[in-house]
């Protein structure tokens, strides 16, 4: 056993985490910078956070991670970082010439108070600041939110810094797609094309996080929302936004700066939600859709309706993001199946909390559900009455080892397969991937169980 | 083995290394470059004067991609990760305990012990927030300590502070003690705030304090075996420390405690009565074997078990210092049992990586130790530098009278460690070590990497990433090995990267099996069909494929 401590009787906790279901903001926010073309986020604090977060990111993406760091050591760390971001500011655009650098804070720079404006100001002044590039920031102290919070905020950075009003409006869509991956950005924009839409994908890593080897290595990867672009969306005639936590505060600040109205949706994840994606876009742009998105569907729903007997009544525990865990727990109940464990690190809120008590409300199981919890409480459930399928980052496969349960990788991170940022699981087509996931994930374990007489070719 | 290996290297061929220098120094702004210029060195062998000097253990340069980590991961991340049986608790928002979670590949194995504890698993922390930030966190501390003993029962707990701690003054160890006297078992903290020192080996420092302070000496049963020794800096990554303990067991040498890897709080309590300590990774511990020689009277020697040429001659400086006939008959023996395997495997391989070209940009010993393996598949180092290494690591611990101390590392406390009035046993006495000092064996001695490399090739502190581009560039090395953040943008440069903190999944990479998996790995990685597959067909013969097709 390789989680032996744990044991079916909960204790309450009120002050220690046991195996967290969510990490800390600025990698969140690094993520999201990378979806800028030519960036540079940069991590104003001790060169652990910025190590930690390139090493994550690496991890997850299997591809290269650009960041700097301020490099505090003690001295910054009493007497302000000012001379080691203006230092770092000079360096980054002399050595390594973004467009742009994004900076977010660390618990350490926004404990001692360091102002980073007011430094970015002195950069320019003093400048450091060549023409025509740009820097940027987002506060994310470590000790607030999650990485979801910390990827809003950086996204939300993008509109502050960049979106400008004064052109006439375009018929251009805004979509800010979430915290998702790579593939889910591409996928999203492979739909809106197939609709003939013109939009502008803001943060957009696809492109950046799963590119082609070529042998030759490019800092700063054809991918990613120019900010050009970013200009632009302020005056755009609408915006979409996918998940409430990760993109809603982006596209409220870009309706309140530039009176761009918007849209905030779930993550398009499953048939309703990604409904819901397309008829938006077709209503908000007044195009029609696509035969091919409506072809697409009707695959979904086939294979929905063909395989409905694997999928009904499955217990499922479900562990992961605010945004992704509330669409894939729609989905799930879709499928008449029972999610009856949710757990989400982040700190989400009551009204989150609320929405996802509503998506399963008619699932004819108890449903505990803890949003702010973590894997030990998650894994103590599963100990307390089995489940048949779990659901989460690469962490969750300790307890789905342990407890010997079909288990399929969704999140983040996923350290140890690959194929995440290449396949999407959003749109009708991510849709048909996780309805094989899941199938191949409970019918391998039907195969593996079965007897010898029972073991049969045909379905 | 053939001794070829062990000859001075002939120079490096290739761009004059005084140009690269200058290029690698052109594009950084003037203070900058001033200070690269000292941690970016021309290795000189070939005067006798000594290896030349360089710059080490200072600040990173802010705004270059280092490949550096913090004070928190060379203390908790490192030295206490491989530790299964403290549950550490990281004292500190949530992200720091969570990147140190499992990221290692420290194997542990559990069943080696009676109770079985093993907490690797777990992540604990206090996941401070804005209210503890600014209100203090050890109330909540204190809570989670109670929490971590109502759920698991440790027989220790460890608290690590993360660098707000430091700033709001949490006072960690008081609440340590505190809850030691509670629950009646050991709580110890380390004050290994992230901004402390220049890199990891701040916390690595801090970590070693606090283990000998609160954990080593606690146990003086002294267990059986004849040749007791610790293996000092060996963390068990991909299972080395499982390799040389089965090495070890055949040539009948006791391994009382292991710091870190596949190791256990009672081990460390019982290490000092060992009767002599091996150092792999000189960084990382040489404090601990430093301050158990002057308290305890164990001496220490620097082995190196990466490499099969490398362990034999370790396994044999280990019998030269026990000096008993029997123990030596035996290692020559296990030596002559383990070769033919590793050598035939060597002698397949060696046609097709001889004379390919390695840089190595690791830890703080690592990029020196590896350039043994790569040496016995015929390769060469163009060039390789440290992480988080000191100037003892580069040019050996005779610099160390003339090594200044810096701010940054006055704030690391040096323990003031004096002889045990009891426990206090010298292993030999001054003649015995007279002697086998006079037979070639050096005690308290490690020579560095630079000794060892050849004239010309490029040393560097600290590499940043403008300065591997660069090299990978005028060089273009057929195997680079470095860590996972640099994994892939050196294989998007076409060459192959092999990870050596986390050895890329594979391993163990350390003894003679660990050596016949590297030349195999190295095989697969420098021969590998993929590098030839970068363009695709019509990117490299664009123009006459088409015209000529129906011929």
């Amino acid at each position: 056993m390789l989680l032996r401590h744990t044991t079916s009787e909960i204790k309450e906790r009120t002050a220690l985490t046991v195996n967290p279901a969510k990490t800390c903001q600025p990698i969140g926010a690094m993520y999201a910078a990378l979806g800028i073309h030519g960036c540079m986020p940069h991590s104003h604090g001790s060169q652990g956070c910025y190590a930690y977060h390139r090493s994550a990111l690496t991890r997850h993406y299997k591809e290269p991670v650009i960041a700097a760091t301020s490099a505090f050591t003690e001295g910054a760390s009493v007497f302000g970082g000012q001379a080691n971001l203006l230092q770092a500011i000079d360096n980054i655009f002399n050595v390594y010439n973004p467009e742009v650098i994004a900076v977010h804070t660390t618990c350490l720079s926004e404990t001692i108070g360091d102002d980073i404006p007011q430094i970015v100001n002195k950069a320019v002044a003093e400048g450091k600041v060549p023409a025509g590039k740009h820097v940027i920031h987002a506060n994310t102290p470590s000790y607030v939110g999650s990485h979801v919070t910390g990827f809003a905020g950086m996204t939300k950075a993008m509109v502050d810094y960049f979106a400008e009003t004064g052109g006439p409006r375009s018929k251009t869509i805004n979509l800010i797609p979430g915290f998702v991956e790579p593939s889910d950005m591409a996928e999203m924009r492979r739909m809106t094309a197939e609709m003939g839409l013109e939009t502008i994908i803001f943060p957009d890593t696809s492109g950046v996080l799963n590119g082609p080897m070529t042998g030759k290595y490019r800092m700063y990867p054809p991918g990613g929302v120019t900010v050009e672009a970013l200009r632009r969306t302020g005056c755009s005639q609408g915006t979409v936004a996918l998940g409430r936590l990760a993109s809603g505060d982006a596209a409220r600040a870009l309706d309140v700066k530039c009176k761009v109205p918007c849209q905030i949706l779930d993550l398009p994840i499953g048939l309703a939600a990604t409904d819901r994606f397309v008829d938006t876009l077709h209503r908000m742009a007044g195009v029609g859709v696509a035969d091919s998105l409506t072809f697409e569907r009707g695959q979904m729903v086939d294979i929905i309706a063909d395989m409905h007997q694997y999928f009904y009544g499955k217990r499922v525990g479900l562990v992961g993001d605010p945004d992704q865990l509330l669409a894939l727990t729609q989905f799930l109940v879709s499928l008449d199946m029972a999610p009856v464990y949710l757990v989400t690190g982040s700190p989400a809120g009551k009204k989150y909390e609320k929405r996802l008590r509503a998506a399963v409300e008619g699932v004819p199981q108890e449903v505990k559900i803890k949003v702010g919890g973590d894997m030990y409480l998650f894994h103590q459930w599963i100990k307390q009455a089995p489940v048949d399928l779990v659901i989460g980052n690469s962490y969750v496969k300790y307890i789905a080892r342990d407890e010997d349960i079909p288990y399929v990788r969704h999140g983040f991170p996923i350290l140890d397969r690959v194929g995440h940022s290449y396949f999407p699981t959003v749109g009708y087509r991510g849709g048909m991937r996780l309805l094989e996931k899941i199938l191949d994930a409970l019918l391998d374990r039907k195969d593996r169980d079965a007897t010898d007489i029972g073991f049969e070719l045909v379905m | 083995m053939t001794e070829t290996a062990r000859k001075p290297a002939p120079p490096i061929q290739g761009p004059d290394p005084e140009k690269v220098k200058a290029d690698l120094l052109a594009k950084y702004p003037p203070k900058v470059a001033r200070k690269r210029a000292k941690q970016i060195i021309i290795n000189r062998v070939a005067t006798g004067d000594g290896v030349p000097e360089i710059t080490a253990n200072v600040r990173t340069v802010p705004g270059l991609m280092s490949q550096r980590g913090c004070c928190y991961a060379g203390c908790k991340g490192v030295v206490l990760g491989p530790t299964r049986d403290i549950v550490n608790i990281t004292h500190g928002p949530i992200g720091c305990g969570f990147y140190s979670w499992l990221t290692r590949r420290n194997q542990t194995d559990p069943e080696t012990t009676p109770d079985g504890h093993n907490f690797m698993p777990y992540c604990f922390s206090t996941d401070m927030q804005e209210k503890e930030i600014i209100f203090g966190g050890e109330k909540k501390l204190r809570q989670a300590i109670q929490e971590a003993y109502d759920n698991f029962k440790p027989k220790a707990i460890a608290v690590f502070a993360t660098c707000p701690v430091g700033l709001i003054g949490d006072d960690i160890h008081a609440v340590c003690r505190e809850m030691k006297d509670t629950l009646g078992i050991n709580v110890f903290g380390f004050s290994c705030e992230g901004y402390k020192g220049v890199s990891q080996s701040a916390g690595h420092h801090i970590a070693n304090n606090q283990i000998f302070k609160h954990v080593v000496g606690l146990d003086d049963t002294v267990g059986p075996g004849e040749f007791r020794v610790n293996l000092l800096g060996e963390y068990n990554i991909g299972g080395d420390a499982f390799e040389i303990e089965r090495i070890f067991e055949k040539c009948g040498i006791t391994t009382v405690a292991t710091f870190s890897g596949n190791s256990t709080i009672d081990a460390f309590a019982n290490s000092h009565t060992a009767d002599l300590n091996l150092i792999m990774c000189h960084r990382s511990i040489n404090y601990v074997a430093e301050m158990m020689e002057k308290k305890f009277g164990v001496p220490w020697i620097k082995i190196n078990f990466i490499g099969a040429e490398a362990t034999a001659k370790s396994l044999r400086k280990i019998a030269a210092y026990f000096d008993d006939p029997a123990l030596t008959e035996r290692v020559e023996a296990v030596i002559a049992d383990e070769l033919p395997a590793v050598q035939a495997v060597r002698d397949e391989i060696r046609p097709r990586t001889e004379g390919k070209r390695a840089m190595l940009f690791v830890g703080g010993s690592r990029a020196h130790h590896y350039q043994e393996l790569f040496r016995e598949l015929g390769m060469r180092t163009l060039s390789a530098g440290y992480e988080f290494a000191h100037r003892d690591d580069y040019e050996g611990r005779k610099v160390l009278p003339s090594v200044k101390v810096d701010a940054d590392s006055r704030n690391i406390e040096e323990l003031d460690v004096c002889p045990d009035p009891d426990r206090y046993r010298p292993r030999k006495t001054p003649e015995e070590l007279a002697a086998l000092a006079a037979r070639g064996l050096s005690f308290k001695d490690y020579e560095g990497m630079m000794p060892e490399m050849p004239e010309g090739s490029l040393v560097i502190d600290d590499i940043s990433q403008f300065e591997t581009d660069l090299m990978i560039e005028k060089y273009r090395p057929d195997i680079f090995c470095a860590g996972i953040k640099e994994k892939y943008t050196i294989q998007k440069h076409g060459i192959p990267m092999k990870q050596l903190h986390s050895y890329d999944y594979g391993g163990p990479y350390a003894g003679f099996k660990g050596a016949v998996n590297f030349y195999r790995e190295i095989d697969r990685m420098v021969n590998s069909r993929v590098w030839g597959t970068l363009k695709a067909p019509w990117q490299t013969n664009p123009e006459l494929a088409a015209t000529y097709a129906w011929e």
